[in-house]
């Protein structure tokens, strides 16, 4: 048997072999890419590149996402001594202008479209989470540890104790960034002090079941750089005594699936994972759960239900997870892009990566930016950025003469922010204060052609087709919810309608079992808060705004418009 | 989790608790559902069931307790001391009238034509929290009704989902013949993955499903209109005489 992989020797070979190539060509083969047609376009790089004989000069990598999807499929090219070059839209064609021009006459630039390098887009952006994506193969083990990776895991082990670690992750005040913003280190002590049953294991999960619409920030870290995940999840199960680990992945995600499933092969090879991690007395061991499809089997309860091969049902909390999770032992439930802030915090240390960010919320967070914006795709900025500069910078504005109108994070579960709120900063309090929520990091901006109530109502219609069914007001309520908005939409809501629809919201928010249902309302809530007007403005016969109070049967109040009931 | 009280001699109740503005002494661990019956606080529910598993479906049996902001269920949340427990404010009554009404407007509650009609714990819930008007519009759903088994009739339109056959099956019987299939919405009932309630072999024919169900989803064939009687206080008997080999007077658990 091969001894563990040597960190230092691996990362020199890899540079070596790297120094001996002229020039680095990596195509984003991530989703979005793939699917604009990236794939010829490394095929015809390679095959133009090994029809002038160039393939020991050039090297031509699949690589993961760089991120400005809106002008995919994109192919970044490093040449020796020169700043990396961007290249946008690239199909055959500009391939084959890319590999001539660039990789075999060694112009500087090939005349194909560039991403200008002081795009606000990327110039904006602080990566930590992201900063391998685009710029390694997410299919190397060596790639990664050439890029620093694993030696986190290693000068942990060698140098640290469990308590040490989860200090660290203290000091760097890194929140759960699936949406709720609970302090990491705190669930990290809660796994530490639990104690497993007699020849039990305790476990930690990472949490890949990103559901809401328009969001992709852990596919891309899973599919960009799965290793990354891996060690933040050893550095966890180390500091924590947990035996065993799972990637809780959607079955939607089959690319992030298969390249989780080699780094998984590649790292137990490695010996960065198994019953003695690097040489170290520690074992660990990383397996794969895929969902089916429920969008509620990201709830902690429902996705050990999953993970068990039980109906994804959401259970009743406590016990909580760290006390009694997946069979009955204690398990820690953390979001991938949590995760994948670790190795950093551990290899930078704590001050590198509190010094970004706010006092409350610390580093960086990933969106994934959509909707009526001339960039899309996703960013890492630094916690406390204001709304107005990720939408009017970053995104580059409102294409086609529009007017922004609304900015909605946090997905079913969040809400709408509309213009006056621009310069909020971008963290976990400011924008729950707005009614919405940070969320895993969806970001969809909406113009002026949008109908707020439809946005209520499509929110809604996601919630009603998600609902698990476990719990009376979830099930039934955003079923009747949708009703009431499809009404209004339609224009044959009446003015009892939304007096009804307001009054439902807050039971189903106060009544439900989990999570989904609590949060259903809130795209509701605020598009109500802040654009009342447009509701108002659909109702029909507005004389029926106040019925005789002994028309209406058994009422906790009469119907208040100005929704102050 | 049972409700009915420890026998005399045992330890006494000596958690100080404020329940409804009352001081009550509650036992070590007890729930604050069980708490409030035993010193006669009605608390509404639906999907709990002494001698089962909690399984907080329906949400009926919420209270606010001072300090938490959320609603705890009263038949899954164990009295700490000090704590002060209110059942019955309006936002409450407003909750669970509108979670009534839900489940009403879910199925068809139609109780002229109901086989439980008088002895159905969605009815009295409907009287006893003041649900007089649905304000939902009926989905009317369109189910088959099973009728293959010989003893007993399954009515998809009636149930509510509460899950008190599939646990009594599972944890008391062990057959294991009911689940819920689907999702959301589209939650319904199965023998069986699907199965004919009839050609489900691994019914036993026991009819505890029957005996618990709180509306008229479940009864026995051949009653009409009225004439179904269920006993849920049947497993709370049979879980002790199993548990603690003990017969229970159930005259006196039942008052």
């Amino acid at each position: 048997m091969a001894g563990p992989i040597d960190l230092d020797h691996v990362t020199s070979l890899e540079r070596e072999a790297r120094s001996r190539y002229t020039h680095r060509a990596l195509v984003c083969s991530s989703t979005a890419c793939l699917s604009a047609g990236a794939a010829g376009v490394r095929s015809t790089l390679e095959a133009d590149v090994a029809a002038a004989e160039r393939s020991d000069e050039v090297q031509v990598v699949a690589s993961g996402c760089p991120g400005l999807c809106s002008r995919g499929p994109l192919v970044r090219v490093e040449s020796r001594g020169q700043q990396p070059t961007l290249y946008e839209h690239v199909d055959e064609a500009a391939a084959s202008t890319i590999a001539q021009q660039h990789l075999i006459e060694h112009r500087d630039q090939a005349e194909v479209d560039v991403v200008d390098p002081e795009l606000p887009f990327y110039a904006k952006q602080v990566q930590v989470v992201l900063a391998n994506a685009g710029r390694i193969d997410p299919d190397r083990l060596e790639d990664y540890v050439a890029a620093g990776g694993y030696h986190a895991l290693e000068s942990a082990l060698r140098t640290m104790t469990p308590d040490g670690v989860i200090d660290e992750i203290d000091a760097s005040g890194l929140r759960g960034r699936g949406g709720a913003g609970y302090p990491t280190a705190r669930k990290w002590r809660l796994l530490h002090a639990a104690q497993a049953g007699p020849g039990g294991d305790k476990y930690v999960i990472a949490n890949g079941d990103e559901g809401d619409p328009g969001a992709y920030m852990d596919r891309t870290i899973m599919d960009s750089d799965p290793h990354r995940v891996l060690e933040g999840m050893a550095l966890a199960a180390y500091a924590t005594g947990a035996s065993k680990g799972y990637v809780y992945v959607r079955a939607e995600y089959p690319l992030a699936i298969e390249r989780l499933e080699r780094a998984i092969r590649a790292a137990k090879r490695a010996k960065l994972l198994g019953r003695s991690v690097l040489g170290f007395e520690f074992a660990f061991d990383v397996e794969i759960r895929v969902g089916a499809g429920a969008f509620v089997c990201g709830e902690e309860t429902a996705l050990m239900a999953s993970i068990e091969g039980r109906r994804g049902l959401p259970e009743l909390r406590p016990p909580y997870p760290t006390e009694r999770g997946l069979w009955g032992q204690p398990t820690m439930i953390n979001n991938v892009e949590t995760l994948a802030n670790v190795p950093a915090i551990i290899r930078d240390g704590a001050a590198a990566f509190a010094a970004v960010g706010t006092a409350e919320s610390r580093g960086t967070k990933v969106f994934a930016l959509a909707g009526s914006l001339q960039n899309t795709g996703l960013i890492e900025v630094p916690m406390g950025i204001s709304l107005r500069e990720i939408v009017d910078e970053m995104g580059g504005g409102i294409p086609d003469g529009h007017r922004f109108k609304a900015a909605q994070t946090g997905g079913p579960s969040g809400g709408c922010i509309p213009e006056h709120y621009l310069d909020t900063p971008v963290d976990y309090e400011h924008l729950q204060q707005l009614g919405s929520m940070m969320g895993s990091g969806g970001l969809v901006v909406m113009d002026d052609t949008v109908s707020m109530p439809e946005v209520a109502r499509f929110y809604m219609e996601f919630c009603r087709d998600e609902s698990c069914g476990k719990c009376a007001p979830c099930r039934v309520g955003t079923v009747k919810m949708y009703d009431f908005l499809d009404r209004i939409c339609r224009g044959v809501g009446r003015p009892r309608d939304l007096w009804h629809l307001e009054n439902l919201c807050k039971t189903v928010r106060a009544t439900s079992l989990c999570g989904l249902g609590q949060s259903a309302p809130n795209p509701v809530f605020s598009t109500l808060d802040h654009f009342r007007d447009e509701y108002l403005a659909l109702l029909r016969d507005e004389s029926l705004a106040a019925p005789a109070p002994h028309g209406v049967a058994n009422s906790d109040a009469l119907p208040n418009l100005r929704g102050d009931t | 989790m049972s409700l009915v009280p420890p026998r005399s001699g045992g330890p006494r109740p000596n958690v100080p608790v404020v329940l409804d503005g009352e001081e009550v002494s509650a036992y070590e661990g007890e729930t604050i559902l069980a708490l409030a019956r035993r010193v006669g606080t009605d608390i509404p529910t639906l999907c709990y069931l002494d001698g089962l598993s909690i399984h907080g479906g329906c949400r009926l049996c919420m209270v606010e307790v001072a300090g938490d902001s959320r609603l705890p269920l009263a038949c899954a949340t164990p009295v700490t001391a000090e704590m002060e427990i209110r059942t019955d404010t309006t936002a409450l009554r407003n909750h669970r009238r509108r979670v009534i009404e839900l489940l009403f407007a879910e199925g068809n509650h139609i109780c002229a034509t109901c086989v439980s009609s008088g002895a159905c714990e969605l009815q009295d819930l409907a009287a006893t929290n003041g649900v007089d008007h649905i304000h939902y519009a009926l989905e009317f759903p369109r189910t088959d009704v099973d009728a293959t088994h010989p003893k007993y009739v399954l009515d998809r339109e009636r149930c509510v989902l509460c899950t008190r056959c599939v646990r009594v099956c599972d944890e008391v019987e062990g057959a294991h013949v009911w689940d819920i299939a689907h999702r959301g919405n589209s939650s319904t009932l199965v023998a069986e993955l699907g199965k004919p309630w009839g050609e489900a072999s691994s019914c036993t024919w026991c009819g505890k499903c029957v005996l618990v169900c709180p509306t008229g989803a479940l009864s026995f064939k051949g009653r009409s209109t009225g004439e179904m009687r269920h006993d849920p206080d049947v497993i709370e008997f049979l879980t002790r005489l199993r548990d603690e080999g003990e017969w229970v007077d159930r005259q006196e658990v039942s008052s």
